[in-house]
C-alpha cells in the first residue's frame, strides 16, 4: 500500500502522512460522507425538527411564534382530528388483517413452481407496477354510481343502488378494497419469501403422519412463518397508518369525503399544512401520530412476541 | 412445498374425482388473475373508446379512436412532464446508487471507529416516512432555496437507507480474498471500490435501479408539495390534476392514465424476475 495511487483518500493520506490503519479511517469516512450527511439533512434533521416544530405557530410565510403547548391542546378538542383518528383505526384493522389473509392466501395458492403460476403471480403483482394516483382514477371510474363496472355488477346481486364512493359508510370500505388490491402482490411475494425457507422434510413427516392440508397450515406453515407474519403485520400497519400509498389513494380518490369518512390522520395533517398553512398544528399532529405508531410497534411486538406467535 | 406435497398426495390416492381438483383450481386462480389486472385492462380499453361508449360493457371498442391520446399529447404539455418525470427519476436512481454503493462498500469492508454507530444512525430512518416528515422537509427545502426546482426534486429523493442497508448486506457476502490481491498490487481504496466492487455488484445494482426507478416514477406527494410552476410538474400530478380540470371526461384522463402506467409495466414485463426476486429477498434478509 505504499505506492501512490490516484485515490482521493490516499491522496489526502499522502500528503498527511497517515498510518495504514488512519488511511482506512479516512477512506471510510469519506466514502460513508454523502450518504450520511444526506440522510441527515433529509431525514434526521427533519425528524428532529417535527418534534419541535409542534411547539410553534408558523405562519407558512417565515414568521413562527413560540406557542408552547397550544397546538397539542388544539389537537384533543379538534372534531375533525379525532375523527381522522377513528378513521385511521378503521382503516388499519380492516386493511391489515385483510392484507394478511390475501397476501398468505395468494401466496400459497401460486407457490408451486410451475410455468402457470408464474404467470399467475406476476398478474397478482401488476398492481404495484402503476401509481397509486392511476390506481385511484381507474378505480373512482370502475366505482362511479350507476353506470360503473362496479355498480353494474353489484347490481346483478341486487345491490345496484349502492353508491361507492359516495355514501359515507362504504367509501372507506371501498378505500380499502382498492388498498388490498394494489398491495396484495407485494405481501404475497414477502410470504413466498418466507415459505421458501421452511423446510420441506417437515411437510413430509407431516404427511407421514397422515396430516392433511389444513393440520399442516395449522401446525407447520403457520407457526414456522412466524417472522415474515411479524414484517408483514408492522410493515402494513406502518404502512396504513403513516405511508405514502394511503395519502395517495386518498388525495386522488375521495379527498377524504363524504362528510370525512376517509379522512386519514396523515390526510388531515397535510391538509392543515398545506391547504391553511397551519404547519405547527400539522407538525403537532405528526408528532402525535408517530408517537402513537411506536406505541402500537411496541404493543404489536409484545402481542407477537417480537414474532415469535404462539399456536401451541 | 405444501402444494407440491399436496398434489402427490391426491395423486397417490385412488378417486379419480381428486384428479380434477388440481385443474379446477388451475382454472380458478387463473379467474382470479384476470380479475386482479381486469381494472387495467379496462383503463386500456377506454383510452381508445369515445366518450358516449366509455361506460359499456364490452372490453374491446367498437369503434376505436386515437382521440384521446392525441388530445393528452396534443392539447396538454405532456411530453414536457413525461421529460421532467424521466429526468428525475433518472437522475435520482443513478446518483443514489453511486453514493449507496460507496456507503455501503465503507460499511460492510472497512473498518474506521464509529461505524456500526453510523449505520445504527442512517438504519433508523428507515422509520421515518414522508408524509410524517412533509412539514420540516418542505420548511427546510424553502430555507435552502430549493422550492420549485429540479434540485428540490431530486436532492432529498437520493436519501433513502433502504438502498444503504441492501448494498452492505451485498458487500458483506463478498470474499475478502478478491480484495486482497489489490491490496497485495498496492491499490488504493477508491480503486478497490471502482474496479473491484462496484463491478462485482452489478446485478444487484441492476435490480436496484429498476426498483428506484419505478418509485421516483410513481412519486407523487413529494412533487406534488414541492413545485407548483408547471414546467416542472412530473406526470403522475399531470394526471391527478386533470381530473379536476376535466370532470366526467373520464376518456382523457384514462387516456393520460395508460401513457403514465404503461412505462412501468413495460419495465415490470421485461424485467418481472429480478423485480419480483429482489422485493422476496429484501422482505426479510
Amino acid at each position: 500500500m505504499s505506492r501512490p495511487s490516484s485515490t482521493p483518500a490516499a491522496r489526502k493520506a499522502a500528503g498527511f502522512r497517515l498510518s495504514a490503519r488512519h488511511r482506512e479511517w479516512v477512506a471510510g469516512y469519506l466514502f460513508v460522507a454523502p450518504d450520511a450527511i444526506g440522510l441527515f439533512i433529509f431525514a434526521g434533521l427533519p425528524m428532529l425538527l417535527a418534534l419541535g416544530l409542534g411547539f410553534f405557530t408558523l405562519d407558512g410565510f417565515g414568521g413562527f411564534q413560540f406557542s408552547g403547548l397550544a397546538n397539542y391542546r388544539r389537537m384533543f378538542v379538534d372534531p375533525l382530528f379525532l375523527q381522522s383518528l377513528k378513521v385511521t383505526l378503521a382503516y388499519v384493522l380492516m386493511l391489515v388483517p385483510s392484507l394478511y389473509i390475501v397476501g398468505l392466501a395468494l401466496a400459497l395458492m401460486v407457490q408451486k413452481g410451475s410455468a402457470l403460476n408464474a404467470v399467475i403471480r406476476s398478474m397478482f403483482f401488476l398492481p404495484q407496477m402503476v401509481s397509486l394516483v392511476v390506481v385511484a382514477l381507474v378505480w373512482q371510474v370502475l366505482l362511479v354510481d350507476k353506470i360503473g363496472f362496479v355498480p353494474k355488477m353489484t347490481g346483478f346481486l341486487g345491490l345496484g343502488g349502492l353508491s361507492w364512493l359516495g355514501d359515507p359508510d362504504l367509501a372507506l370500505v371501498s378505500v380499502v378494497v382498492v388498498s388490498v388490491w394494489f398491495l396484495m402482490g407485494f405481501y404475497m411475494l414477502i410470504f413466498l419469501g418466507g415459505l421458501q425457507d421452511i423446510p420441506k422434510e417437515y411437510y413430509e413427516a407431516a404427511r407421514m403422519d397422515g396430516a392433511g392440508y389444513f393440520a399442516q397450515l395449522r401446525h407447520i406453515t403457520l407457526p414456522l412463518l412466524r417472522p415474515t407474519s411479524f414484517f408483514v403485520l408492522l410493515v402494513s400497519t406502518v404502512a396504513a397508518v403513516a405511508g405514502g400509498q394511503a395519502f395517495d389513494l386518498i388525495y386522488v380518490m375521495t379527498k377524504g369525503g363524504p362528510a370525512n369518512s376517509t379522512s386519514l390522520a396523515i390526510y388531515y395533517i397535510y391538509q392543515q399544512a398545506f391547504q391553511y398553512n397551519e404547519y405547527g398544528y400539522a407538525a403537532a399532529m405528526a408528532s402525535f401520530l408517530v408517537l402513537l405508531l411506536m406505541a402500537m410497534t411496541l404493543l404489536l411486538f409484545v402481542l407477537t412476541r417480537g414474532g415469535r406467535f404462539n399456536y401451541d | 412445498m405444501t402444494d407440491a406435497a399436496l398434489s402427490r398426495t391426491s395423486a397417490a390416492e385412488p378417486p379419480s374425482l381428486y384428479r380434477a381438483v388440481p385443474a379446477v383450481l388451475g382454472l380458478a386462480k387463473l379467474v382470479l388473475a384476470l380479475a386482479t389486472v381486469a381494472p387495467l385492462l379496462f383503463m386500456l380499453s377506454v383510452t381508445f373508446k369515445n366518450q358516449n361508449e366509455m361506460f359499456t360493457m364490452n372490453l374491446i371498442p367498437e369503434k376505436p379512436t386515437l382521440a384521446n391520446l392525441t388530445y393528452v399529447f396534443t392539447q396538454v404539455n405532456f411530453l414536457r412532464y413525461l421529460w421532467n418525470t424521466f429526468f428525475v427519476a433518472t437522475t435520482v436512481t443513478v446518483v443514489a446508487l453511486f453514493f449507496h454503493s460507496m456507503a455501503g462498500y465503507a460499511l460492510a469492508r472497512l473498518r474506521f471507529p464509529g461505524r456500526d454507530a453510523i449505520f445504527l444512525a442512517m438504519f433508523s430512518t428507515f422509520l421515518v416516512s414522508l408524509p410524517v416528515i412533509i412539514v420540516p422537509l418542505f420548511i427546510l427545502v424553502k430555507a435552502l432555496g430549493l422550492l420549485n426546482s429540479y434540485a428540490g426534486l431530486i436532492i432529498p429523493s437520493i436519501f433513502n437507507a433502504f438502498g444503504i442497508f441492501l448494498l452492505r448486506q451485498f458487500y458483506l457476502n463478498v470474499p475478502r480474498e478478491i480484495e486482497e490481491a489489490a491490496v497485495i498490487d498496492g491499490a488504493g481504496y477508491w480503486r478497490i471500490y471502482w474496479s473491484i466492487i462496484l463491478p462485482l455488484s452489478r446485478p444487484m445494482l441492476a435490480a436496484l435501479a429498476i426498483l428506484f426507478f419505478l418509485a421516483n416514477w410513481n412519486a407523487f406527494l413529494w412533487p406534488l408539495t414541492i413545485t407548483s410552476d408547471e414546467n416542472l410538474r412530473v406526470v403522475q400530478v399531470a394526471v391527478a390534476s386533470f381530473q379536476g380540470q376535466y370532470t366526467a371526461s373520464w376518456n382523457y384522463i384514462m387516456a393520460a392514465s395508460t401513457v403514465v402506467a404503461l412505462p412501468t409495466v413495460i419495465v415490470f414485463i421485461i424485467f418481472q424476475r429480478q423485480i419480483m426476486e429482489s422485493i422476496k429477498t429484501s422482505g426479510l434478509k
